[in-house]
């Protein structure tokens, strides 16, 4: 015992990098050849977001922003998918609009995978339209609550708002009835309530996806100011299985694509990682009372 | 053995692995495109009568479009091969593995990778600052006619009032500068008051409206939390449970605050509230903990999954290739 303990406190920590690479690792190889999957059980707040979506009767106006960039697509990119695809799926009238300068092309992209490759009814400028990137971070949402033209004159493919279909009718923020938010951190969630939800008197209501190092700030506002919320990738994997399972057709055996199965995917290297975290976390409290009671023992 | 030379050996078997799959099945780490003519209609104007632009876009496209092609007919022309994207794909690869690096140990290709992230990124923000921000706002207000014609032409002609709040955002501007100058320094301390100034005044007001008072009426909610079933009764567990969450709520926030109410010593019934509130503390912590290892792992899997996937051609979720991966991987475990 004393030998593996010793063992334990000299240990290169380099091997505790190569332990998680490969608990990471070894999940994706499997889940990427079988094609298996972990099942999810949907929490209430990834319900909400759903139920939030789908109680928008089709053709309504719903504000959607692409507040990340690559860096955090790892965790917010199978929600995003997920979230325009429900939004496509329901018919629903969908404004892209970025505060972060990469999320417009993010916005392409999402676009590109979900509504040009399964929705090809839905027509650009009319059913959907990407009104890209705003810099003024705060000001741009105060901007929206009283003039959204003037906070977005022009869209990405420079378009002016007036001349677009997609947007009649949109003369501020509050006659988008529902929000829905990508963030990955500041200007995100957090600011979209301080400035435009609380301002609102709720005529706005708001459904978000964000990292995790976001969500445990974000849960105070759960129910009242978020009306759902979707945490980091296992928000998105119980959203996403909400989303397969209420989209795929009934009477076909069709497999679901892989780009809607992503979060799920990522569960298996979750799964992995957790549990070599809850080991070396018992190992270094097995060492540290070893050593704390063998240190007692040399004093006395 | 020596840490260092086990360490040798593990990079070892890893360049001899990606080697090996380099040479068997369909090879590893290939991009192809595919051509895509594109034309638009111009309409006449003042300058010039209505035609035709016509050009040519290359999209990525999956290895097993363009095998598909190819065993169609060898000499088809619509898919390529890309060396651009291979070589981006390959460039994508070494800086995932320059940046993992450092995990052994700080070395160049490490610093290679952190230096090439950190001047793209400064690039870039130079970039756009200056065709989202200065060209539309600026540009845009103090000289729409050339903004117009030359870059926007959809952009809206401004207002006065955008005008003039341009010029004074451009005397802002120019004053923040003046930070740079030799001598002058304190004219950039009026911009910085203006800026602190109106942050200050929208924030307090925001807080106040969606932290403070919405948080504090959220938190009053009635202890007995009834929820009603579709007969109309108490449903008996769900009550409970929600019941016992706003009770546990209300219980945490005023323990929380008497740990942060130093006006009272914290010994008797305030102490012993101040330790439930340090718990609930200590909870919230490791929530928040948990949430980013979590959100660490999610990025890791990513790239993990993008070294498997597009470089090495281990896995093929989105059925991108024809030859089945799960054999490749196999044969490969063979040869091993």
């Amino acid at each position: 015992m004393s030998k593996f303990i010793t063992i334990l406190e000299g240990l290169d920590r380099r091997w505790i990098f190569l332990a998680m690479a490969i608990s990471v690792a070894g999940p994706i190889l499997y889940i990427g050849i079988t094609g298996k999957t972990l099942p999810e059980t949907p929490t209430p707040a990834a319900r909400a977001v759903y139920k939030e979506i789908e109680a928008l009767s089709p053709g309504t106006p719903v504000l959607i922003a692409f507040d990340f960039d690559p860096a955090s697509g790892g965790e917010l990119t199978p929600m995003a998918t997920s979230l325009v695809h429900q939004c496509a799926a329901r018919g629903l009238r969908m404004v892209f609009i970025a505060l972060w300068p990469l999320g417009p092309q993010l916005i392409d992209e999402t676009i590109k995978r979900v509504i040009l490759a399964d929705y090809p009814n839905l027509k650009e400028g009319i059913d959907y339209v990407n009104v890209g990137f705003q810099s003024g971070n705060e000001a741009v949402m105060k901007v929206m609550l009283t003039d959204f033209a003037l906070a977005f004159p022009i869209t990405k493919n420079g378009v002016a708002v007036g001349d677009v279909v997609a947007l009649k009718g949109i003369q501020r923020a509050s006659d988008f009835p529902l929000l829905v938010e990508v963030c990955a951190g500041y200007p995100g969630a957090k600011e979209w309530i301080q400035y435009v939800i609380s301002s609102s008197g709720g005529k706005i209501k708001m459904v978000t996806g964000c990292t995790g190092v976001q969500t445990p700030g974000l849960y105070p506002y759960y129910p009242v100011q978020l009306n759902g919320l979707l945490g980091a990738i296992k928000g998105a994997a119980e959203y996403e299985s909400l989303v397969n399972s209420s989209l795929a057709p009934k009477d076909s055996t069709a497999a679901i694509p892989a780009k809607y199965l992503e979060a799920q995917r990522r569960m298996g290297p979750q799964l992995g990682a957790h549990l070599l975290m809850i080991a070396l976390i018992i190992l270094g409290n097995i060492a540290f009372f070893a050593q704390r009671k063998s240190k007692v023992r040399a004093t006395s | 053995m020596k840490p260092s030379k086990t360490w040798v050996i593990v990079v070892a078997v890893i360049v001899v692995l990606v080697g090996i799959r380099m040479s068997i099945g369909q090879g590893m780490a290939r991009a192809y495109v595919q051509r895509v003519d594109q034309s638009v209609e111009v309409k006449a104007n003042e300058a010039h009568g209505a035609s035709t632009e016509k050009w040519t876009e290359w999209h990525p496209v999956a290895p097993k479009k363009f095998e598909a092609a190819q065993k169609a007919d060898p000499s088809q022309t619509k898919f390529a091969f890309s060396w651009a994207n291979t070589i981006g794909l390959w460039l994508a690869a070494f800086f995932t593995l320059a940046i993992f690096s450092f995990l052994y140990r700080d070395n160049p290709g490490y610093r290679l990778a952190e230096a090439v992230i950190i001047g793209v990124s400064a690039a870039y923000w130079g970039v756009i600052g200056f065709w989202d921000t200065l060209v539309p706002k600026l540009f845009g207000a103090l000289t729409p006619t050339l903004v117009h014609d030359q870059v926007l032409p959809s952009l809206p002609a401004p207002t006065t009032g955008q005008v003039v709040a341009m010029y004074f955002a451009l005397a802002l501007g120019l004053m923040l500068l003046m930070r740079l100058a030799p001598k002058g320094g304190w004219i950039s301390l009026w911009p910085i008051a203006f800026i602190i100034g109106v942050t200050a005044g929208l924030k307090i007001v925001s807080h106040v409206e969606s932290d403070l008072v919405a948080q504090t009426v959220a938190t009053f909610d009635p202890l007995v939390q009834p929820v009603v079933g579709t007969e109309g009764g108490w449903m008996l567990w769900p009550t409970i449970w929600a019941s016992l969450a706003n009770i546990l709520l209300v219980i945490g926030v005023l323990c929380c605050l008497t740990y942060f109410f130093f006006s009272v010593e914290h010994k008797g019934v305030a102490g012993r509230a101040a330790r439930v509130g340090i718990m609930y503390l200590m909870i919230t912590f490791g929530a928040a903990f948990g949430f980013t290892v979590m959100g660490r792992v999610a990025l890791l899997a990513a790239r993990i999954e993008f070294l498997f996937d597009d470089w090495l051609w281990l896995i093929d979720p989105a059925g991108k290739r024809i030859v089945e991966v799960a054999s490749a991987v196999g044969s490969m475990l063979c040869w091993w």
